[in-house]
């Protein structure tokens, strides 16, 4: 903010005028910068108060305990006393995500070290753009092939009806594969030369030097992007609502008829009239999905502040 | 001699899962291709869909979700852009500057459904904007947003500090340096990311589904009048995008050739991906070389 | 400089357009508002918005007539919207004031606080009927309702028990909440149900058609209209689910779709509710939807399901 100082030395007779205007224009961007950055505060501020106004309803005002809620095993919201056991719903969400992490992250990977290490020119003009045109596909769009491919191949080749949890969980890596191979590649691409240049000084093989280096030190970018795909995974909606089969029960195999927090939610939230218990109960969920997305925040801010040690 | 092996193996098993997933994606695209490619016509993309007769197109589908993307960028990029410029320039390294940091993380990361609700709930219901375009609008914004602020501070950050320099030094206010010297050279990675993040408003339909609404009231298009009910430019008129139209005619559809419109209209939401990814890249290219006067 | 023109430009661009919306939207209503609401049907005065939320099974219909209905000479100015979205959406946006129509599958009464549905007017403008549909496999074409209860209860879980093929159940329900399943469990089961351990939930028809057609012995239901080939339509204590039979109530399981207004309706949604339930859109689009026109019907059920002949 010296500006000023150097002006006035300058000393020409327009300039105090030219001076105001600077200051006014830099006013006026200050302002509107402020203002967005104000906006976005208000927005996130505005969601969680409107979602946990709903969503601590059924606790506070309308008798329903949390931990019925959260480790009940019947979910009757119409039945006679209504029950809200969100347990089934929470095993749901969390296996096909972790689920569908563990199918996707060494392909991930695999797919990372190919286009870094094995075939870079390659990788980097067909597969990468590849992968990213599956970041683009809409999930209805995953969701209906899902529906049409997926589930009728696990009908045939497994025993049950093909929808359930392994037929989620797979719809969903793919979905995340894009997210947890960008990160990846780009660990990989951030590593110094030098590094990689040693090991294969020393003799050691490609294959040597990537699990013995490049997979330790890459570590922590690796899980970051695997938290963030199984955040995403969480969160996703239509596309594992139409094959998991969304009974409110705990499966007894993945090829059972499973639901998630996020599949009850789309199914019940329209059949339902706002202000009733069993209304509020979805709010519920729909903060816990909420509670979920600070967690998995959390959970990447912890692993980037090992990456920058 | 085993260590060879074992990088023989393991540079195999990768290639092969590579291979695996370039095959896993072509199929997916041939599949989605070749089912849809055969109904998309001239007609298709251009009439009215039908209720219960076979021959419905999903021409208002495709323009309500181009208005959509439009009327999103309109909010998003002028807000998104603001505060990007707030984080990279303005920002001072404080606890302040760390929580902003962190709501943009916890925003982007949001699952759609509960941006839908929110959407519904306060949008909708509570500021009365009813389902509308708008409503959807605004809703998306929530999920461009943080990815617009993000793009914008990190292409303002890769601007070389000698350039921003010079334009303090000549005597020019932050923000004038900021906009009339930052933002050319930082504008072709802004404008190439924030097409790709447009992706996502084509294909999202959680979200909408709860804000922009399921129906498409007729429109009449030869009224460009923004104020008239039937007009396609009218942002308060209910309007279901061709992501929601897909869902709608699996889930509910009583057309005889509901499965072919499906697939008609899921290939040319893939197609229509493929030409913003593949546009994206194109502009940015010739933008940079016209901004920056490089090769 | 240029660029900042550019976000002020966009940036008014954005209030214009929103602060113009409103006002249209206030116009809208303060039109339908001052057109005569007392005076005889004259049809040039209506005109304005008519908002209907809801059933997402009433939507197609109300969307197809909608349609026409606007194409009318004496209703060119009125804009009818269908949003579909849920009987509970529906029944509530119309209670709290929002939308000018909630459509529903069910009487208000069973969704609804009764201080809130006691304020709504029903307008029944279509029955729907619901048939248990099986995958070809299952080796069966009627179903009693002891053998159906059995089936929706989880005691019997193999089609040969109920005299079909050696095949296991598989059974695609509505989710509890659904209209759709309360009207099968009502008037088919005679009996709620629980959701059992194994069984699928879909909320659309469309959903439960494919996974009924392909899963092989899968049972489920579905309106009348989403009937095929692909499917097997079971009779219900050997009655066929027809339209003949259920205006007869000699099929018992149907239900009315309901257009529910709060008070009396405005004149726009009176024009376009009188103009549902007219002979020529009942025996017409009513009819070719699938639905059985309210006029054929010999009976007459009220909210706690008593049933009256007309």
């Amino acid at each position: 903010m010296n500006l000023p100082a150097t002006k006035s030395q300058n000393g020409s007779p327009n300039k105090p005028k030219k001076w105001r205007k600077h200051i006014l224009e830099e006013a006026r961007g200050k302002v509107f910068v402020y203002f967005c950055v104000f906006l976005l505060v208000v927005t996130i501020f505005s969601i969680v108060y409107f979602i946990a106004s709903r969503g601590l309803a059924p606790f506070i005002s309308q008798g329903v305990s949390l931990k019925d809620m959260l480790f009940g095993l019947k979910w009757k919201p119409e039945g006679e006393p209504p029950l809200f056991g969100a347990l089934p719903f929470l095993f749901g969400s969390f296996t096909t995500s972790v689920l569908a992490a563990l199918i996707a992250a060494p392909l991930g990977f695999c797919a990372s070290v190919f286009m870094t290490e094995i075939m870079p020119k390659f990788g980097r003009t067909v597969l990468q753009p590849a992968i990213e045109l599956l970041a683009g596909i809409p999930s209805v769009v995953y969701g209906f092939v899902g529906l049409s491919v997926v589930v009728p191949f696990l009908r045939d080749t497994f025993p049950g009806q093909g929808i359930g949890i392994l037929a989620g969980a797979i719809v969903l890596s793919i979905m995340i594969l894009p997210t947890v191979t960008t990160i990846g590649t780009d660990a990989l691409r951030s590593l110094p030369n030098g590094l990689k240049e040693g090991s294969y000084a020393l003799g050691a093989t490609r294959w040597q030097t990537i699990y013995r280096m490049i997979l330790p030190t890459t570590l922590p970018s690796l899980l970051t992007g695997i938290v963030l795909g199984i955040a995403r995974a969480f969160g996703e909606a239509l596309a594992v609502q139409m094959v998991i089969g969304n009974a409110p029960h705990i499966p007894h195999s993945l090829f059972e008829s499973a639901t998630t927090l996020t599949s009850i939610i789309t199914l019940e939230m329209g059949n339902t009239t706002s202000g009733s218990l069993h209304n509020n109960a979805l709010w519920s969920l729909a903060l816990i999905l909420l509670l979920m997305t600070f967690l998995f925040v959390f959970i990447v801010r912890m692993l980037e502040r090992r990456v920058k040690r | 001699m085993k260590a060879k092996t074992a990088d023989r193996i393991a540079t195999a098993v990768i290639v092969c899962v590579a291979g695996l997933i370039i095959l896993v994606l072509a199929a997916l695209l041939g599949y989605l291709l070749v089912r849809g490619l055969g109904h998309i016509s001239w007609h298709f993309l251009t009439s009215a869909p039908q209720a219960i007769k076979a021959g419905g197109g999903i021409g208002p589908q495709l323009f309500n979700s181009l208005f959509l993307l439009v009327l999103t960028m309109i909010i998003t990029i002028p807000l998104g852009i603001g505060a990007g410029i707030y984080m990279s320039e303005y920002a001072k390294d404080n606890k302040l500057t760390a929580f902003i940091r962190l709501v943009v993380e916890v925003l982007s990361s949001f699952p759609s459904i509960v941006i839908g609700l929110f959407g519904l709930l306060v949008i909708v219901n509570t500021f009365g904007f009813g389902y509308s375009l708008l409503s959807g609008a605004l809703a998306l914004t929530v999920f461009n947003l943080p990815m617009m602020v993000r793009l914008t501070e990190q292409s303002l950050r890769s601007v070389p500090k000698e350039q921003k320099e010079a334009g303090l030094a000549l005597g020019l206010s932050r923000w004038k340096t900021i906009t009339s010297v930052m933002m050319p050279v930082a504008l072709p990675s802004i404008v190439t990311g924030s097409i790709l993040a447009s992706g996502r408003v084509f294909g999202e339909a959680a979200a909408l589904l709860f804000t922009a609404g399921m129906s498409s009231p007729r429109l009449d298009f030869s009224d460009w009048n923004p104020l008239s009910p039937t007009s396609p430019l009218n942002p308060m008129r209910p309007a279901e995008t061709l992501a929601v139209h897909i869902w709608k005619i699996n889930s509910e559809g009583l057309a005889p050739d509901a499965p072919e419109i499906a697939a008609g209209a899921s290939a040319v939401l893939v197609i229509m991906v493929l030409l913003f990814n593949l546009g994206a890249r194109w502009f940015g290219r010739v933008l940079y070389r016209k901004l920056t006067a490089s090769k | 400089m240029k660029f900042k023109k550019t976000l002020l430009t966009s940036l008014t661009l954005v209030f214009a357009l929103s602060l113009a919306a409103c006002g249209n939207n206030n116009n809208n209503s303060s039109n339908s508002g001052s057109s005569p609401s007392g005076s005889a049907p004259a049809a040039e005065a209506v005109s304005g918005s008519v908002l209907a939320v809801g059933s997402s099974a009433l939507q197609p219909l109300a969307q197809g007539v909608a349609d026409t209905f606007m194409t009318l000479d004496a209703y060119k100015k009125v804009s009818v919207t269908i949003q579909a979205g849920g009987s509970g959406t529906g029944l509530s946006q119309v209670s709290d004031g929002q939308a000018d129509i909630g459509n529903s599958d069910i009487f208000a009464e069973e969704k609804l606080d009764a201080d809130k549905a006691a304020e709504l007017v029903d307008h029944k403008v279509a029955v729907v009927a619901m048939a248990a549909v099986a995958n070809k496999d299952a080796g069966v074409d009627n179903l009693t309702k002891q053998q159906l209860v059995d089936i929706f209860t989880g005691k019997v879980t193999n089609w040969k028990d109920v005299g079909g093929a050696d095949e296991k159940i598989t059974i695609v329900n509505r989710p509890s909440s659904s209209g759709t399943r309360a009207t099968f469990e009502k008037f088919a089961l005679g009996t709620k149900t629980e959701d059992l351990q194994g069984s699928i939930q879909e909320d659309s028809s469309g959903t439960v058609k494919k996974l009924v057609a392909e899963t092989p012995g899968a049972i489920g239901y579905l309106a009348l209209s989403y009937l095929d080939d692909s499917i097997v339509a079971l009779k219900y204590e050997g009655v066929e689910p027809t339209a003949d039979n259920v205006t007869t109530n000699a099929y018992p399981v149907w239900a009315y779709e309901h257009m529910y207004t709060k008070g009396d309706a405005k004149p726009a949604s009176q024009a376009y509710i009188d103009y549902i339930l007219s002979d020529e859109v009942q025996n017409g689009e009513v009819v070719t939807q699938g639905f059985v026109p309210v006029s054929a019907m010999k009976v007459e059920r009220d909210a706690a399901g008593t049933v009256t002949q007309k």
